[in-house]
């Protein structure tokens, strides 16, 4: 790694006695040696292992759940379904006045993805867990399931979730969120070229070296412990503390060192009901994802669909862009409906363009639950936008690295979201590009810089 | 048939931390009986290295060497309020309400130095070596050592002190969408060299070369293994991972790391980081938040390398051998 320090080093202050200075890490040793503590490193006498039932279909009614055959299973110390929670139906950004509620802890009457938690089964091993859970006998009347955000957004699609009433989440402007910025449509009409694309991704997994998990241990006293690898503590301790009606005060969260996060470890799943599997046993319990749950059962990152439109002027001006953003939530919202309003403040982009219309859906579908990734509401958005400017440039024979710096953002220029830039620096990055990677571009542009008299 | 070679440039900013409640995050710090210092935090560290820039953050801040500093954190009954370590807001929004807290505790520590000098505050300084000197008059000093031992066990002053982090929260307006979705952004531009065998779909990318800005390398080591790291990440998005490899029919995704694709050592590419700071008026010591950003410039650039290694343009991700034969099949007819 290289810094430059030529850049920018007229508004930056190099005095600083420990900022700046690469100084070992602290916990390093511990990492190596392998004595760093992790949650999974708690054991206790009596603990009691979690195992799921999980629905086989993507979409069902349940008929009926008999957990009987289960309960005798050798080692079994209690079984729990969706009566046995107190505030089963949830969503986790509620704190923060995001509902409405529209998650099961277990399913109740209906599962919607293929995966989703219907029972839980505590015993004494985790064997015995395993093999309990695969005695619960769960009837089921299959539903019809839709997979693809353009067929549930179309009229008589199944309806994946009845707390929406329809297949996208309904914003306080409607069926998206919305920016209007300009005349998008006066931009086409006067532009030399107009060109609309369409991208699409695929979900994928965190692939965190840990998986996540908690152990809870009851302390005696009328409190409980979860240590987990949460990425949030108090975030899952309140929504831990409304799903088990529960005072706050009643639980202690440690974590400490997580084994890779990589946003698959905001949603609240795993240490609500651990937490009442203590409660109800008296007993330490243990609920930890196999690599199999982390990879299929965890949100992934949400599958996205994006439509760009441009109106592009031969000398290289973006005169117009229209953005519709479809991010698909799978079932249930868990963080999507921000992830989705997110890249509407993200798009167009880093570009001064004058007219902007931007539209991003948060769709729900029969597909396992997505939520936050490295990147929430912006990668495949980048990753759109920035193969857009690929083709816009030889569109109109234009260098791809040139003709970004003619559209490059700038201090002072309105953003279409109507705030100001501030401490631009894409110009000098793609300069330094231009001289790394033996990329080179016209003087002018080498010349140019993101200040801004005045700005 | 041939290996064809290609290269691609992608241009990307980035937000710091979330528009949802205020982003607000929390610290406490306090000297021990010595002058060592802890900063008490809930916040996660998730392998980033959190701890760690946060005592130097605090040690900057109060100054003192680094190693004086210990972190207590992720603990509910002990740590005040963090919104959670994700959004690239953890050195950024933690930082924060840690410089607050510990300019706090250091205006304490300088007070009760003066008395023991019998001077006024204002005329002392730190020299970031653990003592506490008169400007001007360096000779004039007191180890902060005794400064905390006279603060505990004769001047009774408690040498803490308390910081947050809190923005308004932003409503989108619901016609425009007028909004402050972030505080600042960090930016970068990558330029990806792959070549790609048309015979088989394959691509090996060759070169990363990654500029970012990232407003301030608080610890340049850590700025690295992060940059790097992302950088990697990019590339296997870009290129290999999808947990539903047959979508929409909802079979065969990966269970372990054996079936769920990700590149392997000898798949990695040989990657160049250049850092440029151009510090944030909000930040930490001018820090922004690069967590995320660094994993996503690679995609669209290897994409467009893609492109310009055979001519066809691969649209949905993941960039497969099968999409890439496809298309030269689609293309050639």
């Amino acid at each position: 790694m290289e810094l430059r320090k030529n850049y920018f080093a007229d508004v930056r202050k190099d005095d600083l006695h420990e900022i700046g200075q690469p100084r070992p890490r602290s916990d390093s040793p511990g990492h190596v040696t392998g004595k760093t503590a992790y949650f999974a490193d708690r054991n206790f006498p009596g603990m009691l292992h979690l195992k799921m039932v999980r629905s086989p279909h993507h979409h069902a009614r349940i008929r009926s759940i008999d957990t009987s055959e289960a309960e005798r299973h050798p080692g079994v110390v209690r079984v729990l379904t969706a009566k046995d929670v107190p505030h089963n139906v949830y969503t986790i950004l509620i704190l923060i006045q995001i509902g409405p509620e529209d998650e099961t802890v277990l399913a109740d009457g209906k599962v919607r993805w293929k995966g989703e938690a219907v029972v839980a089964v505590l015993a004494e091993t985790e064997r015995a867990a395993q093999e309990a859970a695969a005695k619960v006998k769960v009837d089921y009347e299959v539903l019809p399931a839709v997979f693809d955000m353009e067929e549930a957004l179309k009229p008589g699609a199944p309806l994946v979730n009845e707390y929406h009433g329809q297949n996208y989440y309904l914003y306080d402007s409607g069926e998206c969120r919305k920016v209007r910025f300009g005349d998008v449509e006066a931009g086409f009409a006067g532009a030399d070229h107009v060109l609309e694309q369409s991208y699409q991704s695929s979900p994928i997994e965190h692939a965190p070296t840990e998986t996540t998990g908690c152990v809870v241990a009851p302390e005696g006293n009328d409190r409980f412990t979860c240590y987990t690898n949460t990425q949030a503590m108090f975030f899952t301790l309140d929504n831990a503390s409304i799903i088990l009606q529960m005072p706050g005060s009643k639980l202690h969260f440690v974590g400490g060192t997580v084994g890779g996060g990589f946003g698959g470890k905001v949603d609240v799943i795993v240490e609500p009901i651990a937490i009442l599997g203590a409660k109800l046993t008296g007993r330490p319990v243990s609920f930890i994802y196999s690599r199999e749950e982390e990879m299929q059962i965890s949100s992934p990152r949400a599958a996205e669909k994006v439509v760009i439109k441009d109106g592009v002027m031969k000398d290289g001006r973006i005169v117009a862009r229209k953005v519709t953003g479809y991010t698909d939530a799978g079932a249930y919202s868990r963080h999507s409906p921000y992830g989705a309003q997110k890249g509407a403040g993200h798009y167009p982009g880093p570009y001064t363009i004058p007219n902007v219309w931007i539209d991003t859906y948060c769709v729900y579908t029969n597909r396992t639950p997505s939520s936050a990734m490295r990147g929430f509401g912006v990668t495949i958005g980048d990753f759109a936008l920035e193969v857009q400017m690929d083709k816009l440039a030889r569109l109109i024979g234009m260098d791809p690295l040139e003709f970004r710096f003619i559209n490059a953002y700038r201090d002072g220029d309105m953003k279409a979201h109507r705030q100001p830039t501030e401490g631009a620096a894409l110009i000098e990055c793609m300069q330094e590009a231009s001289r790394a990677a033996n990329w080179p571009v016209a003087e002018k542009y080498m010349a140019m810089s993101s200040y801004r008299k005045g700005a | 048939m041939a290996i064809r070679r290609g290269r691609g440039v992608a241009a990307i900013n980035y937000p710091t931390g979330m528009n949802l409640g205020g982003d607000p995050t929390q610290a406490l710090v306090h000297s021990t009986p010595t002058g060592n210092f802890m900063v008490t935090l809930s916040s996660v560290d998730l392998g980033q290295g959190m701890k760690q820039i946060m005592a130097q953050i605090c040690a900057e801040t109060i100054g003192v060497p680094t190693d004086r500093v210990v972190v207590d954190t992720a603990d509910t009954d002990t740590g005040p309020h963090c919104m959670g370590t994700f959004a690239s807001r953890g050195t950024h929004r933690a930082g924060n309400a840690v410089i607050q807290a510990a300019r706090e505790a250091r205006q304490v520590m300088l007070e009760v130095a003066a008395e023991e000098l019998e001077v006024n505050a204002s005329d002392l300084e730190t020299d970031g070596q653990g003592n506490i000197l008169v400007k001007g008059a360096p000779q004039k000093s007191i180890s902060i050592f005794d400064v905390a031992l006279s603060a505990h066990f004769k001047r009774g002053r408690s040498i803490s002190g308390r910081g947050m982090f809190l923005i308004p929260r932003s409503y989108p307006e619901k016609e425009t969408g007028a909004m402050k979705p972030s505080t600042c952004y960090a930016h970068a531009c990558t330029v990806a060299e792959v070549e790609v065998d048309d015979e088989t779909g394959e691509v090996t990318v060759l070169t990363v070369k990654n500029v970012f800005e990232i407003g301030r390398a608080l610890n340049p080591k850590m700025v690295e293994q992060q940059l790097v790291g992302g950088s990697w990440m990019g590339i296997s998005h870009a290129l290999y991972e999808t947990t539903e490899p047959y979508y929409p029919n909802r079979d065969h995704g990966g269970t372990d790391f054996n079936q769920y694709l990700m590149p392997g050592p000898g798949d990695l590419a040989e990657t160049e980081i250049i850092v440029l700071e151009r510090p944030s008026a909000d930040g930490p010591y001018g820090a922004k938040g690069p967590g995320e950003m660094c994993a996503n410039p690679q995609i669209p650039a290897v994409a467009n390398a893609v492109f310009d290694a055979v001519g066809v343009r691969i649209d949905t991700l993941p960039i497969t051998p099968e999409r890439i034969l496809r298309a030269l099949k689609a293309q050639a007819n």
